[in-house]
């Protein structure tokens, strides 16, 4: 493998200020293992090669003239594609917006090709973000790089794949219900949710709005601080962004520490349906942060198990509103004839997939008068309690830890047609969404059943952000020292075959 | 708890979702085995707990109102799937009795 594509976003950083390497090469050697991994993986929808060629020599110009250019300047970001990008299609993993070119640009890609970051393409994702393995795409599931038959988890399947495969040093997802930290853990690499609120939702395409987080994947901890750090911060165009500094989440990814952290197991997280191997994992990362200088204690947080039923009750919803926008009228694909009505029935019958779908009529029921009160209404009353058990845990402890997804990653297949089977892959990661507090998802070591990565999931309180780095950077270096080499130097799925 | 057929079929049609019948067949049982574990809520004693439809806490975010370059006629109508005199060109919506 060329040596660019196994550099940290923070190594390519440094080589570029230093000269010894320039953005068009670093881009050059990203769209190189594209092409050469990406018929495997198929985490990419689609490939701005000549775009992001010519942000790479406008950046190599700048700093040629001496220009101030920012840690990410030069460095390639693959993008789900749910971020409204111009010059780019934006399809949301769907044939209802297949070949759509958005007229306006996202907050945070925006931001980020302000900062010189170069995106290289648009990722693989679950139709409108609803799954957990790419497989409720409309255009083909992508592969996980650790073992080509399993799913790289969802619904940012595309952008963890990509940066596990070494396509990109890092990835935008978005997380509503576990979304970017569960593919992180099922492909061993760095996903963090971000407070709600912290990261601009304007020209995200929406799926369920008082839940969905865009945040960042990484290879590193500190590689994940860092995109994490330029996506954010308060923006006027999404009125429910948080008016308040960023977490100064890059200064504790590069300050790893535990000593003296009150560290919180969450009890309910474990038992029936938890792989063995992923727990034996997650209990060493617990005995590893003791031995580190965390003092240890177990939580209850007794209505976290009604977090997945109040979730699958809101987010569809929610989704059921939010996607009554589709309506092949304005944008998008228009199928058939007749009045109106007619065409817009026809329109999203045709546009929509199974699992968009099921989340619509769902969700449509919810909120039906005469169910209102026993489903959507009792669901809202659920995540109170469920903030409560945060409140009461937070009172007691720092951080909350838990694994981030019950197995390993599961074959491509398996859950496809099986909705609850599927949605028990976010049963650890929904009660953050839900509280929109933040949460990192950090690899702990590889499953004895399959040879596969678990990841350990960190909680924090709202705008603790830097809190979940502390930790996840302490538990990278320590575990990096035992291992030898990174998690992901381990990963087959694209030499053995 | 469950949900039949006819159900999904009138909750599919105030979706706009023309679903067809092989559609409902397989759609109809799934949809009732998610409902019955979503029921799972109701078991959670919360009476006199206020709902939570966002987490920040936030109400009436408000800014100036100043004025702003906004999408052209031609950005807005880039997408759409047809055009007339530069507006938007739809199905009819009122039928003539």
């Amino acid at each position: 493998m060329d040596e660019l594509i196994t550099m940290t976003a923070a190594e390519l950083s440094a080589a570029m200020a230093a000269g010894e390497v320039s953005a068009a090469e670093v881009t050059t050697a990203h769209l190189d293992r594209i092409a050469a991994v990406d018929d495997k993986v198929r985490a990419f929808l689609h490939v701005a090669a000549d775009e992001a060629l010519a942000q790479a020599r406008e950046v190599d110009s700048k700093r040629q003239a001496g220009e101030p250019l920012g840690p990410l300047a030069g460095v390639p970001v693959a993008v789900k594609d749910l971020f409204t990008t111009l010059g780019m299609p934006t399809t949301c993993g769907s044939k209802i917006l297949e070949g759509w070119r958005p007229p306006y640009e996202s907050t945070i890609t925006r931001r980020l090709r302000d900062a010189g970051a170069v995106l290289i393409g648009k990722t693989n994702m679950d139709e409108f973000a609803m799954g957990s393995s790419t497989e409720n795409s409309g255009f083909g599931a992508s592969h996980n790089p650790w073992d080509l038959d399993k799913v790289p988890g969802g619904s940012s399947g595309g952008s963890a794949a990509a940066v596990a495969a070494y396509e990109a040093p890092l990835a935008l997802g978005t997380d509503t219900g576990g979304s970017i930290r569960q593919p992180a853990a099922v492909c061993g690499i760095v996903g963090t949710k971000p407070t709600y609120g912290g990261s601009s939702r304007y020209g995200v395409v929406a799926f369920a709005s008082s839940l969905d987080t865009p945040g960042p994947f990484g290879r590193t901890v500190l590689d994940a601080a860092l995109l994490h750090e330029a996506m954010s911060g308060h923006d006027p165009m999404d009125s429910t962004s948080i008016d308040a500094p960023v977490p100064p989440v890059v200064e504790a990814a590069r300050h790893g520490d535990v000593a003296g952290l009150r560290i919180g197991v969450v009890t309910e997280f474990s038992g029936d349906g938890y792989q063995p191997g992923v727990m034996a994992r997650f209990t060493e990362a617990v005995e590893l942060l003791e031995s580190l200088g965390a003092k240890v204690t177990e939580i209850s947080c007794p209505h976290f198990k009604y977090a997945l039923p109040a979730y699958y009750l809101i987010a569809p919803s929610e989704a059921s509103s939010n996607l009554a926008r589709f309506d092949g009228m304005r944008y998008g694909l228009r199928a058939g004839t007749g009045s109106a009505e007619e065409v817009m029935a026809l329109t999203r019958a045709a546009g929509f997939g199974a699992e968009v779908k099921r989340r619509i009529i769902l969700g449509t029921y919810a909120l039906s008068s005469g169910y209102y009160d026993a489903y959507y209404g009792k669901a809202q009353q659920v995540r109170t309690l469920i903030i409560r058990d945060f409140d009461a845990a937070f009172g007691q402890v720092d951080v909350l830890v838990s694994p981030v997804t019950p197995t390993t990653a599961f074959p491509l297949g398996e859950r496809a047609d099986d909705p609850m089977a599927m949605y028990l892959a976010d049963l650890c990661t929904i009660p953050t969404d839900l509280a929109g507090n933040a949460a990192i998802s950090v690899p702990c070591g590889l499953a004895d059943e399959d040879g596969l990565p678990a990841g350990l999931q960190v909680m924090a309180p709202p705008l603790a952000d830097d809190r979940l780095y502390r930790v996840a950077a302490a538990v990278e270096a320590a575990l990096e020292q035992r291992w030898g080499h990174p998690l992901l130097a381990e990963a087959k799925g694209l030499t053995a075959k | 708890m469950s949900i039949t057929r006819d159900e999904v079929a009138h909750l599919a049609r105030l979706s706009r979702l023309a679903l067809s019948d092989e559609e409902l067949d397989h759609l109809a049982p799934q949809l009732g085995q998610i409902i019955s574990a979503v029921a799972q809520v109701q078991e959670v004693a919360a009476d006199g707990i206020p709902p939570t439809s966002h987490a920040t806490g936030l109400t009436n975010v408000f800014r100036e109102d100043e004025p702003a370059p906004c999408l052209t006629p031609e950005e807005a109508l880039s997408g759409a799937p047809a055009v007339e005199m530069r507006r938007f060109k739809v199905p009819r919506i009122l039928v003539e009795e």
